[in-house]
């Protein structure tokens, strides 16, 4: 999947994820923040960086701000977001 | 046993998570009304990866989808049926074609996906010429579980105000109750939406219950109690029950044609009445 546009999914609510996706010709840049960071940064990142490998995705900047999602939360946010800037309409 | 079934907002991350900790028999988890058109898509893969990833083993998941005259359904259908939910509720259905319609195209998704689990229907009925075919509409399909009315909706289309009181959905409410027995099927009223009046809720789920409602949707968990409570049987109404039972035995036993019980002469309708109050009670675990 190529990343067109620029795109949005999530809430900054708590329980949820705001996701923001931009075009990038080079390779994957992901940038975390999260209340949880240091207990569960690395297994977000791993649950993100899988969503981009089966939407396969290969160039991108992805940027989270993570209120204590949980994998699904995570998983639909990022997806939601990829959609969304591939351009498809509602 | 289905006696409360809990609206969720279906892009709420946070109020998906626990939803099945609420105490209600059923969630709904609402793609329709509670959703912008904007979030239309967001929610419903929200609510595919919740139904893959939690478990909901508590309770019963109920998917409300949008209504089929808008361009969303199909994508709701198409993202939810493989994950195999229990029922789907489609909004305001009027007539029997539109639970029809809506089979078809979740048979056809089973079909896809080779899926041999039948998703049953609930369909929710908001409209005037939907209540005036609600029996139609409750035979329609062998996937219709129940019927449920929707007040709200409901009255905007009879051109009238919604009152705590509801008499204005009364006529509407005795005639989902008799299309749905009717149809063997069961049937619920609509939400009570006061989330602060206790009292008035529970006056309105002892109505409904008078009436003949299997049970009650609720907008607030600090609902989902109450509702419980009211459409469960008693304490007493289970002991009456295995009494009558008994003594029904003991009549076939001694031969004897009629017997009564407490001075009351105990005829079929009482006996099924003790049936279902024990059904219930052992659907319960015996909680009373």
């Amino acid at each position: 999947m190529k990343i067109k546009n620029i795109a949005v999914a999530g809430t900054l609510e708590s329980n949820d994820i705001y996701v923001q996706v931009e075009p990038n010709e080079n390779g994957i840049n992901l940038e975390l923040e999260s209340i949880v960071y240091s207990q569960f940064g690395e297994e977000i990142e791993r649950t993100v960086r899988e969503v981009l490998h089966d939407f396969d995705v290969k160039n991108i900047t992805i940027r989270l701000k993570d209120r204590g999602a949980v994998e699904c939360a995570i998983r639909a946010r990022v997806e939601t977001a990829l959609k969304r800037a591939k351009g498809v309409d509602e | 046993m289905r006696r409360s079934m809990l609206f969720m907002p279906g892009n709420n991350a946070g109020m998906l998570l626990n939803a099945d900790a609420l105490g209600a028999d059923s969630i709904i988890l609402d793609l329709e009304d509670a959703v912008s058109p904007e979030e239309k898509d967001s929610a419903r893969i929200l609510v595919r990866n919740a139904l893959k990833y939690l478990n909901y083993n508590n309770c019963e998941v109920i998917i409300r989808i949008n209504s089929i005259d808008t361009k969303y359904w199909k994508k709701d259908l198409d993202e939810i049926i493989p994950l195999k939910p229990n029922l789907i509720m489609p909004p305001k259905v009027s007539c029997a074609h539109d639970v029809q319609v809506i089979a078809d195209y979740i048979l056809s998704i089973e079909n896809e996906h080779k899926i041999e689990n039948e998703t049953a229907i609930i369909p929710l009925i908001e409209t005037s010429l939907g209540v005036e075919n609600a029996f139609e509409i409750a035979k329609s399909n062998k996937r219709v579980k129940a019927i449920f009315l929707g007040g709200e909706d409901l009255t905007a289309d009879l051109r009238c105000k919604r009152t705590k009181k509801g008499d204005e959905i009364m006529y509407s409410r005795g005639r989902m109750v008799i299309a749905a027995r009717a149809a063997n099927i069961d049937v619920y009223d609509t939400p009570f939406t006061d989330v602060e009046d206790e009292e008035g809720l529970k006056l309105d789920c002892e109505f409904a219950k008078g009436l003949g409602f299997t049970g009650k949707a609720v907008i607030s968990p600090r609902h989902v109690m109450c509702v419980n409570e009211v459409f469960s049987p008693s304490k007493r109404d289970i002991e009456y029950a295995y009494e009558v039972m008994e003594i029904i035995k003991v009549a076939k036993e001694q031969g004897k044609g009629a017997i009564s019980l407490h001075g009351k002469m105990i005829d079929a309708p009482i006996v099924e009445r003790a049936r279902q109050t024990i059904e219930m009670a052992e659907a319960m675990g015996g909680v009373i």
